[in-house]
Formats: C-alpha cells, structure tokens, sequence
C-alpha cells in the first residue's frame, strides 16, 4: 500500500468535494474509493483524506468506524458477510455460521492465515425471501445451507489464487 | 399465478419491475412511463401536484404512513429560483425482514427516478438525492445507469422537457448503518456527519439538508407518484381496499412455502398474503405469531392469521403495518431467541445518543441472553417489563428508534409469557431457531 493516495483518487475525491455544499459532506464517498483500491482505510489515508476535506482527524475518524461498510482494519481478499438478522435466524443462519467458521478456521470478525477470506456479520441483506443470506464482496447468496459452504468457498478460493 | 401475474391496471408498481433487465428509457415510455411527468410539465402547477397528491391519499410507505402530498405542503412554497431545496429518495432499507425496495430499484429505477422528478416540481426542488443502502450493489449500478439515461433523455438536467425546471440528481450509497433510514440521521449523514438524529421541530421540510427544505420520502412512496399523475385520483384510489390509496408491496419471510414480495391492494388480508401468495406454511411448521410490517413491529399472535393489512387495523390490534413485509414465527422456533436476535440488532443499531436507547437496549439483550440461555430468574423477566415500560413509550428518546425496539419485546412478553416462565423454570436453554434446510420447492 502507497504511503500517499494515488493521483487519480484524491482528484476524484477534490472533485466531489468541490460539488458539495461543503467538502466534509465527500467523506463517505472518498472513503469508500479509497478502500475499493488499497482494501481498508489505514490511518495515514485517513489523515490524508480529512486534510482534503478540511476535516480535522477526529472527526472523520468518529465518521469512519460509525459505518459496517468502511475497514479501519486490514480485511482479507473476500469479505464474507453473513445476515443474522432475523428472517435468517429464523431460516437456519446459526447453522450456517457454524460452519462457515469451521471452514475457514476463524471466529467472526477475523481473517483467515492466507488472508483469502475475512468472516463478518451483518445485518440484513434485504434478501430474506431467500434466507439465509450472505454477501461475498459484491455478490449476494441465498437460501445458503450448511452444505453449500465448501463449493461457495471453494470457488472463491481458485478465483482469488 | 394471478397474484404476480403483470397487470398495469392493477398492480402498477411491479407492472414493468424486472429484476434480470430493467427496462431502459424507450421500453419504460412504451410501458406508459414519463406519461406523469409530461401532464404535470405540460401545465399543472406545483400546487395542482401536490393537491392531487394529497387527495390520492398515499401515505409513506417507509413505516411512519404519513400523507405524503400533505408532508409536501410543508415546505415553504418559493419557487427553484428563490431557494434551493431538495427531494431524498430512502433507500436504507435496513429493517430486518423488508425487501421491497430493492426489488424497486433493481427492476425499474426510471420509475422511482420520474417520481423524484414530479415530486422535485411539486415542492420546487432543484436538487435531488437517492440515499442507497451500500450493501445494494446491484441496485447502485443500475440507478446510476439509468440517471444517465435519463439524462441523456432530457428528463433531467435544466428546462426539463421545455419546461422552466430544472433537476439535478445523484445516488449516494451509505457507509450502512440502520439509524441512517431515520430521515434526519439520514440528511446529517449526507453532510458528511456521524449520523445521529436530530430533534423535531425544525422538521426536514422547512430545514433539511445544509439546512435547506427537504422532503424525503421512501423508495416505494415516489414509485407510486407516476402513476397517480398519469391515471388520476379517482383510478389511484380505486387501486385500494381501504380508505387510503393504492397497492402496497407486502411481503412474507421465514418458513413459508413461497416467501416473497406481491403487490396487491392495499388493505389486502394476511391470509391470502399468507396462504395465497406464500403457499402457506412449509410442511410440519405451524404459524406461531409474526411481525406485520418489519422487525420494529409489535408481534400479532396467529388469531390474527387474517388481519386486515391496513394502516387502521394492525394499529387496533396492538401493533403497525410498518413497512408491510411480515415476518413468521413458526412452532419450531424459539420466541425467546427470536426476541434476543431482535434485541441484538436494536441494541447493535443504537446510535448512542440518548441514554435509555444506548444503555437500555444492551441491558434488555443481556436479560434475553440469559434467560434463553437457562440462566435467567422469574426476577429478569419483571427487569424486562420494567425496561419496555421505561424506555417505550414515544417521546423518551430523541428518535423512534427506541420505541421501534421495544415493540417486539413488549408484546412478546405478553404473548409469550408461558415460554419465558418455563425456561426460567427449567433452567435449561431453549431450543433455538429450527436448522437451515432451506426452502421446500
Ligand atoms: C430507526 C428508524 C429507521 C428507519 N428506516 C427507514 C428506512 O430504511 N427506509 C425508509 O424509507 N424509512 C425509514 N424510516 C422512516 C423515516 O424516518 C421516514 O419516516 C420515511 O423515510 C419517510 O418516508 P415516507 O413518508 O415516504 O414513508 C426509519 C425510521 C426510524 C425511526
Ligand atoms: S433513540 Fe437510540 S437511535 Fe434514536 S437518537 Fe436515541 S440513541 Fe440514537
Ligand atoms: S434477515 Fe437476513 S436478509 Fe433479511
């Protein structure tokens, strides 16, 4: 990861910032461009992001760990995010992240030795009618069942390798 | 099947929804859209617009049900030129158990787009915002393709249609939070804040966004605006099986045959909802209680298996419609777990700005947890009383967040009485949801 965010970037983030009533109301959006190319928002991007927006650190920082969606910690190359919010509950996601963390040999929240998966949870997709559901990176699975696991994963794995 | 066969007549909101390729500009006019805007452009003035639109009798379809061309009436009536204002579109959809937005802006963004154009003349507006929950990734690049389209086709941009109006409009995707769907959390987010709500009064309409008048309204509520200007008051309200106008996306979730999204009239009974549309129950489950309208909603036990899915009746019955997309408790699954993964979201979701919610909602969780868990005594279930009396009642907390979350926990105690005091009995945990087996074909 560069020290410094790249050229391209904080233009589109300048730019965004200039169309905005005032620059801070970009913060999300930078944010989010910013971890689609590096990952997740490590400290220095972070500064760099509030001196464009003439924010001061703490104050987009309280932005930053206020959403699900914006890493202030290093995640791994798929992002697995799995709904145990209620109509999931109700359909067996307990069963699922059972086995989920078997798989991967991790807890919630932590990120495999190869750094290929990282397993969170999430609150619902807006997919309960085919609960339960799961988001891997941009892709949404559902009804997923304990038995899927190893090929979803599996799939992943050979895309990522 | 005649519930989800395509009727524009009848169920014009999902008339043109589809989910594999949305229709593009010429297919959505060849369908009947932009028919609204270009009567309203062709003459109507912005009070005209908002009169028919209060008379239609749409209420918001984001939970709240408040009349929504008279939520319009509020802002301060200058036109584009005197000040700027703005029209936000909700699409936080973050409720657990509601679905229907998504459908909404995957299937047919022109329509929540034409909408937000007639409701931007209707209160002036000159800019407009589409708030997208950041997990809807599809959705996010199928409303961006289509502002373009519309742009490109002149329905938005400056002297719109010939007209003298001018729109503009982006889509932001959240950084996902729940409380972002509360629209005043939501507008401070849109500035780039930690999204706490803000007290009401000033309401949104007279000063919103940077400050400016505001009207936000849900995805579904701008969906139906179309279609009450191209068809009129007399069809719109026709639409309905109650006092209110229109069709309501309802929806079904946990174990029945077809869960789903339907549109249907609104007013339309929870057992043809259930039975009709879902399929009925899956086999060896029986309905047990649900939530109507989300996972914010007072519980209903199955004597109201038939209830009238109004704004009115479910409100009798205790409860609220909230967003429509009920939520079922079968006989196999704990109430009391289904209580503490409520709780759980509630207490996560807290936004921490006020003292009953913040400190509240994770005390209730712990007393869920342990009397699931087989340690809680007859003493935690009078603690959980006390705490829905305590931190309920509307006005306690700067937003209805709180309230939201005791809902389910309120009615559950009441309706689930026999099932905590057995487990505080017993001493062992309870049983869980039913494991995943996916839904029967
Ligand atoms: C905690 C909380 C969450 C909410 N989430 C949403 C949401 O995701 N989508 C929505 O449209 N309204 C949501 N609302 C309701 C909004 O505050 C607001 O009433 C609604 O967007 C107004 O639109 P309508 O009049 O068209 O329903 C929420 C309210 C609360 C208190
Ligand atoms: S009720 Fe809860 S979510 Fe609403 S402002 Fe208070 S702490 Fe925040
Ligand atoms: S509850 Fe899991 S997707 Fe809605």
């Amino acid at each position: 990861m560069p020290d410094v965010i790249d050229a391209d970037l904080v233009e589109t983030i300048l730019d965004m910032a200039h169309h905005d009533v005032l620059p801070r109301g970009a913060c999300i959006e930078a944010m989010k461009i910013v971890q689609d190319r590096y990952g997740w928002i490590c400290d220095r991007h972070l500064k760099q992001i509030a001196d464009l927006l003439g924010m001061s650190l703490a104050d987009i920082d309280g932005v930053a760990t206020y959403y699900n969606l914006i890493f202030r910690q290093p995640v791994g190359e798929n992002v697995i995010m799995l709904c145990d919010s209620v109509s999931c509950w109700v359909m067996g996601t307990d069963g699922v992240r059972e086995k989920l963390c078997r798989k991967l040999g991790v807890k919630m929240g932590q990120t495999t030795e190869d750094g290929k998966f990282t397993l969170l949870p999430i609150v619902c997709l807006g997919h309960c009618d085919h609960a339960p559901a799961m988001l891997i990176n941009k892709e949404i699975y559902g009804p997923v069942r304990p038995e899927d696991i190893d090929g979803i994963i599996e799939a992943h794995r050979e895309k990522t390798s | 099947m005649s519930y989800t066969a395509k009727d524009p007549e009848k169920r014009p909101l999902l008339a043109l929804v589809d989910q594999a390729s949305p229709p593009d500009v010429a297919a959505y006019e060849r369908g009947g859209g932009f028919r609204g805007l270009r009567r309203v452009l062709a003459g109507m003035s912005p009070a005209e617009v908002v009169e028919e639109v209060q008379k239609s009798k749409l209420r918001g379809r984001g939970g709240a049900g408040f009349n929504t061309g008279l939520k319009w009436s509020f802002v301060p009536k200058e036109t584009q030129k005197q000040r700027k204002k703005y029209i936000v579109a909700n699409g936080d959809e973050m409720e657990p158990g509601t679905f229907k937005d998504r459908m909404l802006v995957e299937g047919n963004p022109l329509q929540l787009i034409e909408g937000m154009i007639i409701a931007a003349y209707a209160i002036q507006a000159t800019h407009g915002v589409i708030f997208l929950r950041g997990e809807y990734h599809l959705g996010l690049e199928r409303l961006k393709i289509a502002v373009e389209q519309a742009k490109a086709a002149g329905f938005l941009g400056t002297k719109i249609l010939g007209a003298d109006f001018d729109f503009e409009l982006i889509v932001h995707p959240s950084g996902g939070r729940y409380i972002c769907g509360e629209e005043t959390a939501l507008i401070t987010a849109l500035e780039g804040r930690r999204a706490n709500p803000r007290t009401k009064p000033p309401f949104p309409q007279v000063s919103g966004l940077w400050g400016l008048p505001t009207v936000v309204n849900n995805i579904e509520t701008f969906s139906n605006v179309p279609h009450i200007l191209a068809n009129g008051i007399d069809w719109y309200l026709g639409l309905s099986a109650c006092d209110d106008g229109g069709t309501k996306l309802y929806g079904i979730s946990g174990r029945a045959r077809r869960p789903g999204v339907y549109e249907l009239p609104l007013g339309t009974r929870m057992g043809v909802l259930l039975e009709e549309c879902a399929g009925g129950m899956q086999d060896g489950y029986k309905l047990r209680a649900f939530l109507p309208g989300g996972a914010s909603t007072a519980f209903l036990g199955a004597e109201h298996a038939d209830i009238v899915m109004d704004y009115a009746t479910p409100e009798k019955a205790g409860s609220r419609l909230g967003t429509g997309l009920a939520i079922l408790l079968d006989d196999r699954a704990s109430p009391i777990g289904m209580i503490r993964n409520l709780e759980h979201f509630f207490a996560q979701e807290s936004c921490g700005f006020c003292t009953p919610c913040r400190d509240g909602l994770p005390w209730v969780e712990k007393l869920l947890i342990e009397i699931d868990e087989g340690r809680g005594t007859p003493d935690d279930i009078a603690r959980l009383e006390d705490a829905a009396r305590l931190i309920g009642p509307m006005g306690r907390t700067f937003c209805a967040h709180a309230p939201g979350a005791i809902a389910p926990l309120a009615s559950g105690l009441k309706l689930f009485r026999e099932d905590f005091e057995r487990l505080v009995a017993q001493g062992r945990p309870s049983e869980g949801a039913s494991p995943a087996q996916g839904h029967a074909a």
